[in-house]
């Protein structure tokens, strides 16, 4: 596998509507480069599945998106990453706001080590959501319920949220990102750790939250962004080979990588 | 007959005896190993134990005293500095001779110094605190004096006698045998600082200095060093910069301690002028010295937390510091707190380097702050242990157990609150 020359990525990767806008990304880790020249678009309310092998750099752009790769010392982007076309990479955005707004889900459930409440009521607390204990109560019920989970743990809202199962912790994840109200939902390979009928339901709850929020998820599995998504980008080696509407993605692909993967030649 | 010739399976067996008996063999290494340090355990404490815990006895003659007001010059209205200034001395001097009219002068001189001179102004509290029984004869348990309290204790029964005359002896047998001489619980121990008279001579002093000394180096050395280790694993800029300090650090915690002695001579006492001896110098001193042990140790401790709880964090919108106070910080606590109290167990023992800025000094008053001059457990126990007198010896393994009482307070302590943090989550 090598990296593509003169690469243009085949079908669609841009839209009308675009809540977030990626043109031209690099991404560096010191010397080496695992992002070239990625532009994509993210619809609103669209479920976009972002697939390709592992180590091809789906998560390091995702991570763009929300600018989580500040935290990593060495990262460094280039190019030009806009929401509701403004860009977020300008000194003018401040890194806080943009995370209320473009939330995110990781691949490993990682709840606070504090109560179910707390954790929800994590992110209301951090930006001043709410003003007295009723608001914040109905915020940390709202989330619980869109995440599904209301219903299994309202009675034990005290007991700590890391003595939950593994799906369940992932959507108390899902509850504690929905709780700052934000546009985007960015979802790391969000069922890896789960067992099929905790990564059912997730699945699940994505189509619900499409209503609302714009999602990007990455996932290994062609299974689920067939199920979950509208568009499918698929990354190689650092490059966006291809971007299409799911099902035609997964019935006619345009790029003969596309299709090795697809059909299961490498993964 | 070659390998080749084995089957799979019988070389797996043949392996598999090798491996069970190195796998026995280490089990039987480690074993002796820990029995080892049991058993240093167990003869190290029994013989601390063992000489030591007599220190806490002490030896006293109770006899009849007739507090003779007009020998004193004392009224029941007496003032408490008048009462102090009154010959207490010269009273149970009197009082031992009218017990024994035959005596001569030598033989008094003799006598006399069996008493304590502890036990005159022990008399003086008392009247002090019951002048109503003035001119009445009351029951006083007058402090032996250290041969006395040494020969009764332990020298009795053996039938043997160190520094003491045939006619001293001779009164110590009838005062033992009448049961007017006994041993009662060492108060004095505990109340009083360091004494020429090592039947005066207490700890309290010494645990005092200790304490404040190790509350000015915690004071110190815990804020610093959690800040530096948040500020290193956090918010430092340039790796090569971090790896630097680091090295310095690593560096630091490797230096013989009594360099630290002769840094804080030089910078603290000579440049800054801090008084030498005091609780304060002392801390500033151990504080250096404490400060490597804690930054590593906190610095693991940051380590230690996983980056997925504050990618969570961040993820949500939080801003650095607020990830370092609302989750990095709570979870590194516990492993902070334990590099901490191993430091300052590491600070409880040092001796060293409080040698050099004059916490030898003997000091008699007991100190209430930190800028009074005091000594330290440790070094206490260096002066006593260097003192020719028996009694000083023994006093030497008391000081040591009581160091060692400290000492697994302190541990004590620091499980407590380890366990109340992590219940906490
Ligand atoms: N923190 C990091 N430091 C250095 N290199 C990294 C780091 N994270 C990822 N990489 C590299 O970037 C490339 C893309 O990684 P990643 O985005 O995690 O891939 P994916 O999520 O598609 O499996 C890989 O080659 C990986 O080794
Ligand atoms: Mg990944």
């Amino acid at each position: 596998m090598t990296i593509l020359k003169n690469h243009d990525t085949k079908g669609v990767a841009f839209v009308d509507d675009a809540k977030l806008t990626a043109r031209h990304v690099n991404v560096f880790y010191g010397d080496k480069q695992a992002i070239f020249d990625v532009s994509l678009d993210v619809g609103a309310n669209e479920v976009i599945a972002l697939i390709g092998p592992s180590g091809c750099g789906k998560s390091t752009f995702l991570r763009c998106l929300n600018r989580m790769n500040d935290t990593i010392d060495r990262c460094q982007v280039q190019g030009d990453i806009l929401l509701d076309g403004e860009p977020i990479y300008d000194g003018s955005m401040d890194v806080v706001p943009l995370r209320a707004r473009v939330g995110m889900v990781f691949q490993k459930p990682n709840p606070f080590p504090k109560s179910i409440y707390d954790n929800v009521a994590y992110g209301p607390r951090l930006h001043g959501l709410a003003t007295t204990r009723v608001e914040l109560d109905a915020i940390v019920e709202y989330s619980l319920q869109r995440a599904g989970l209301w219903n299994e743990v309202k009675d034990r809202l005290d007991a700590p949220g890391t003595g939950l199962s593994g799906g369940q912790q992932q959507r108390l994840c899902i509850a504690r990102t929905i709780a700052v109200d934000p546009e985007v939902i960015l979802m790391d390979e969000p069922c890896s750790a789960l067992d099929p009928i905790a990564t059912a339901k997730i699945e699940e709850l994505i189509d619900e939250l499409r209503e609302n929020y714009t999602i990007a998820i990455v996932t290994h599995s062609m299974q689920q962004a067939a199920r979950v998504s509208q568009r499918t980008a698929y990354f190689h080696m650092g490059q966006l080979v291809e971007v299409n509407p799911t099902e035609q993605m997964f019935t006619t692909p345009e790029h003969t990588l596309t299709e090795a993967y697809i059909t299961g030649r490498f993964g | 007959m070659t390998d080749s010739s084995l089957s799979t399976r019988q070389k797996v067996e043949r392996s598999l005896a090798r491996r069970r008996a190195t796998e026995t063999r280490f089990h039987a290494l480690g074993f002796m190993a820990v029995l080892f340090g049991l058993l240093s355990v167990v003869v190290l404490f029994g013989d601390i134990l063992l000489k030591g815990s007599s220190t806490f006895r002490q030896t006293v003659i109770v006899t009849d005293i007739h507090l003779d007001a007009q020998f004193l010059g004392l009224t029941p209205r007496s003032k408490e500095a008048h009462i102090r200034r009154a010959d207490f001395e010269g009273l149970i001097r009197q009082q031992l001779h009218a017990a024994m009219p035959t005596m001569t002068e030598d033989e008094a001189r003799e006598l006399h110094r069996l008493i304590s001179i502890g036990a005159a102004w022990q008399l003086s509290d008392w009247v002090v605190e019951n002048p109503q029984h003035l001119n009445q004869t009351i029951r006083f348990e007058l402090l032996a004096d250290h041969l006395v309290d040494q020969w009764f204790k332990h020298d009795r029964r053996k039938g043997i006698s160190q520094r003491l005359s045939d006619v001293q002896l001779s009164w110590l047998h009838e005062w033992a045998d009448s049961g007017q001489m006994y041993t009662r619980f060492n108060r004095l121990f505990f109340t009083h600082g360091d004494s020429q008279e090592p039947e005066l001579a207490g700890v309290r002093g010494a645990m005092m200095g200790t304490f404040l000394t190790l509350m000015v180096t915690l004071v110190l050395s815990f804020p610093i060093g959690i800040a530096t280790a948040i500020y290193l694993e956090q918010f430092a800029p340039a790796r090569q910069w971090i790896n630097l300090v680091e090295i310095n650090i690593n560096n630091l915690a490797a230096v013989p301690s009594i360099t630290f002695g002769l840094l804080g001579l030089a910078i603290f006492i000579n440049l800054f002028g801090v008084t030498r001896s005091t609780p304060l110098i002392g801390g500033l001193v151990l504080t250096l010295m404490a400060l490597p042990t804690i930054i590593i140790s906190a610095r693991a401790a940051i380590k230690s937390v996983p980056l997925s709880i504050q990618e969570a964090a961040y993820g949500l919108g939080a801003s650095k510091v607020q990830v370092v106070f609302h989750h990095v910080l709570p979870l590194a606590l516990p492993g902070m707190l334990t590099g901490t109290i191993l430091a300052m167990a590491q600070a409880l023992g040092a001796t060293a380097p409080l040698l050099l800025i004059g916490m030898v000094a003997f000091v008699v008053d007991v100190p209430n702050a930190i800028s009074d001059p005091s000594t330290v457990l440790p070094v206490q126990i260096f002066l006593w242990a260097d003192s020719p007198e028996r009694a000083f010896i023994e006093r030497t393994s008391g000081a040591i157990l009581v160091l060692l009482g400290f000492l697994i307070s302190m541990n004590t302590l620091a499980v407590l609150l380890r366990q109340r943090i992590e219940r906490r989550r």
